[in-house]
């Protein structure tokens, strides 16, 4: 079933919330480590409410509630989140408390805010919806299972507008620890350079990227979602992605831009180059990570990027009309995830 | 509802009981699993009961065949996920498309909270074996990897209603034409985390638990896993077995009132019920036993029990709360319930609310104290509601 989206909001490392030009300038960032721009909250949430939150309920609850009044949506017939790390900074500090303080005079705000539905639950208290409500946290394909329910609740008539959104947040504790497996580049860096990089390793993200989706088409949608679909370790990536396209009908000639998943480790990227090389060398090529760098919902930002390209009918400081986006990303070589965005 | 989606299999692991048969059977002696904490090391073991799985890590990395530094979450959901698959026989029809669609809160706590212990001291250290696991969705992959299972696979975390959410989105995915049998439910593990967590709230009681008691003082922590599988009506045919019922209706509504507690006119509690009467086509009058989300703390038990009142309206089916058997599992209960509710339609039983004296004041109706044997059930509402205004409940009905 096609999907159509009404209005996408991102907070993420580049300046990419509120009423600014589509990616005009990129911020260059020389840490393997990008932290996601934070907007003045006041406009979406209590300031009293907001000290008590941590960065990513409230990253979470300000997209959601710009993209719906972006939407011009009061209420949504079900909100649905992808978050594969969930309230980590709460969990690191309610965790940190009790081994410090011997389990003893532990405050209670930190547990409450630390499971993984805070967000999708804040967004339904602040709106009063009693609607479905789900979360999803399941590594690399969180965002991308939100976004199945979604479809599904399309087709069995349950709603017809669905808010839809991944986040997720890096803390100095997390950080240090993907730091201990090698996730992350060592020394000199710059984002910009990432692809060319030829090192192991990629740079930490965050952010937090939201939807309101509906099967209705209307003068009102932004994008067209046409079709997506999730590959666990596939043994032939570049037959699934052609399966996939034959399946929408779609040729790769027609597809205008096709944003590519990359993160910057020599090893992993290696079936991209591949792909970028052969399957897709007479398509226009663009990445993402070293924008938002990598998280497990990133491609909810890339999602974001597809949807605004389409929207504006052309790419970034280039002319050139863009009405098909493939949006072709991976993480580790085990969780492929496609996406198909069409201008309205 | 469409086309219709049967359970072909049992799987669970509980205080009770180390198999369905196990908990059957303890369900059916009234036979609590609380005790004084044994397993888990924390300063509260003499002061807290809680029902604990009967074995140790060792023990149940053994049996499932994982190694000693993976989470207690995935050794019990490996368990309770492998008797349900067996128990189906699904495996034994070739090129079926299956998914498993796993609920947890807790990931790999277990084992995140012995890692921090060193990190705190010293950010270079800690075993990274310990927290290479925490996520809750490489629980879940751990375990369908470990089951062969990889058309779908996918992890759902909504507080104290996961698994109720993972077997209805199981069910989905079957009428949708994505799956032909899913693996469905939960687990969660016993940890520091939680038990300090809820001890902050000041909603664990320090005797073993007394839900919809007007004296209840809270909750006991449990841990365990269940799963049911879940079958197209083609894959029934097919399977030549007598099936445990169908998934009738089931719904998820959030009660938008606070973030841990539930309205005191239990509006998410009602609209859950109501949905998952309404998209089974029954009345309140055709439920023939709740199982209770019945937690014991003072607030669920009086916002459930006002939205039973509300929706039922004076004709009560017989209710009972099975925490008072396995404590309240988490992430895992909705799973753990959903098979003792198909045990109550297969057999014909109302399972005993244990320890339960003085009926509530506000409330009209009380469980039922004693196991009710050869009974006409046909249709079982379970109920999870969590943490998040999170509410669901699932209905299963005879085939």
């Amino acid at each position: 079933m096609k999907l159509y989206i009404q209005s996408a909001s991102a907070i993420s490392p580049q300046h990419t919330f509120g009423d600014v030009p589509l990616l005009a300038e990129t911020i260059v960032y020389d840490m393997p480590r990008l932290a996601a721009i934070e907007p003045d909250y006041r406009p979406f949430l209590d300031p009293k409410l907001s000290r008590r939150m941590s960065r990513v309920i409230k990253m979470g609850v300000a997209a959601a509630r710009d993209c719906l009044q972006q939407a011009g949506l009061v209420l949504p017939d079900a909100i649905i989140t992808g978050t594969a790390y969930g309230c980590v900074e709460d969990t690191n500090v309610f965790l940190t408390r009790i081994i410090e303080q011997e389990e003893e005079m532990l405050p209670p705000t930190a547990f409450i805010q630390s499971t993984h539905n805070t967000v999708a639950a804040q967004i339904a208290l602040m709106l009063q919806c009693h609607a479905y409500n789900n979360t999803f946290v399941h590594k690399t394909f969180s965002f991308e299972s939100a976004l199945m329910d979604a479809a599904m609740l399309f087709t069995e008539q349950e709603a017809s507008t669905i808010l839809v959104g991944g986040i997720d947040e890096i803390t100095d504790a997390n950080y240090t620890i993907f730091n201990r497996f090698d996730t992350y580049k060592k020394g000199a860096f710059t984002s910009t350079d990432l692809y060319q990089s030829n090192t192991p390793g990629t740079i930490a993200g965050e952010g937090a990227a939201f939807f309101v989706l509906t099967n209705e088409p209307s003068a009102k949608n932004i994008a067209g979602l046409d079709a997506f679909q999730t590959f666990y370790k596939p043994i032939d990536i570049q037959q699934a992605i052609v399966d996939f396209l034959t399946a929408q009908s779609v040729q790769l000639s027609a597809i205008d831009l096709i944003i590519s998943g990359k993160n910057g480790d020599a090893e992993t990227d290696k079936p991209l180059d591949q792909l970028e090389n052969g399957l897709f060398k007479n398509n226009r090529i663009t990445h993402y990570k070293h924008l938002c760098g990598e998280y497990p919902t990133a491609s909810s930002f890339a999602l974001w990027m597809a949807t605004n390209v389409v929207k504006n009918g052309s790419f970034i400081n280039d002319n050139a009309p863009v009405k098909k986006v493939l949006i072709c990303t991976h993480y580790q070589n085990k969780y492929w995830s496609l996406m198909l965005v069409s201008a309205c | 509802m469409s086309s219709p989606v049967y359970v072909a299999g049992l799987g669970v692991i509980s205080a009770i009981g180390n198999n369905v048969a196990e908990n059957l059977a303890a369900l059916k002696n009234g036979k609590a699993g609380m005790a004084e904490i044994t397993y888990l090391k924390t300063k509260y073991e003499h002061e807290i009961p809680a029902a604990e799985v009967k074995f140790s890590n060792e023990e149940l990395a053994e049996k499932t065949g994982f190694a000693t530094h993976i989470s207690r979450t995935a050794l019990l959901s490996s368990i309770a996920a492998k008797e349900a698959l067996d128990d189906s026989g699904v495996k034994k029809i070739d090129g079926l498309r299956i998914g498993f669609i796993s609920a947890n809160t807790v990931g790999g706590m277990d084992k995140s909270e012995h890692f921090y212990e060193d990190f705190l001291k010293d950010d270079q250290t800690g075993d990274l074996l310990d927290v290479l696991n925490h996520g809750c969705g490489n629980i879940t992959e751990l375990v369908a990897d470990q089951l062969g299972i990889n058309s779908y696979v996918t992890t759902i975390s909504t507080a104290c209603s996961s698994s109720a959410n993972a077997i209805f989105f199981g069910a989905r995915l079957i009428r949708a034409g994505i799956l032909d049998a899913v693996v469905a439910g939960g687990s969660d593990a016993f940890t520091r985390f939680t038990l300090n967590g809820f001890n902050t709230l000041m909603i664990l009681d320090r005797e073993f638990c007394k839900p919809f008691d007007e004296d209840r003082k809270g909750l006991n922590l449990g841990e365990g896993a269940g799963y049911l599988v879940l079958v197209s009506d083609k894959v029934a045919q097919q399977l030549d077995k007598e099936l445990y019922g169908k998934l009738s209706g089931y719904d998820n509504s959030n009660d938008a009132y606070h973030q841990t507690a539930t309205s005191p006119e239990g509006d998410g509690p009602y609209m859950a019920m109501q949905g998952a009467l309404k998209r089974a086509g029954l009345q309140p009058s055709d439920i023939s036993y709740i199982n209770l989300h019945g937690t014991g703390t003072p607030n669920n038990d009086q916002s459930e029990g006002t939205a039973v009142m509300r929706l039922f309206d004076g004709n009560y089916p017989p209710m009972s709360s099975t925490k008072s058997f396995t404590g309240h599992t988490l992430g895992a209960s909705g799973g753990i319930e959903a098979v003792f509710s198909l045990l109550a339609l297969k057999h014909g039983l109302v399972f005993p609310n244990l320890r339960f004296e003085t009926q509530m004041k506000e409330l009209p109706f009380v469980p039922q104290t004693e196991l009710l044997t050869d009974q006409p059930i046909n249709h079982v509402l379970s109920n999870s509601f969590g943490f998040g205004g999170n509410c669901s409940s699932l209905i299963f009905s005879k085939v």
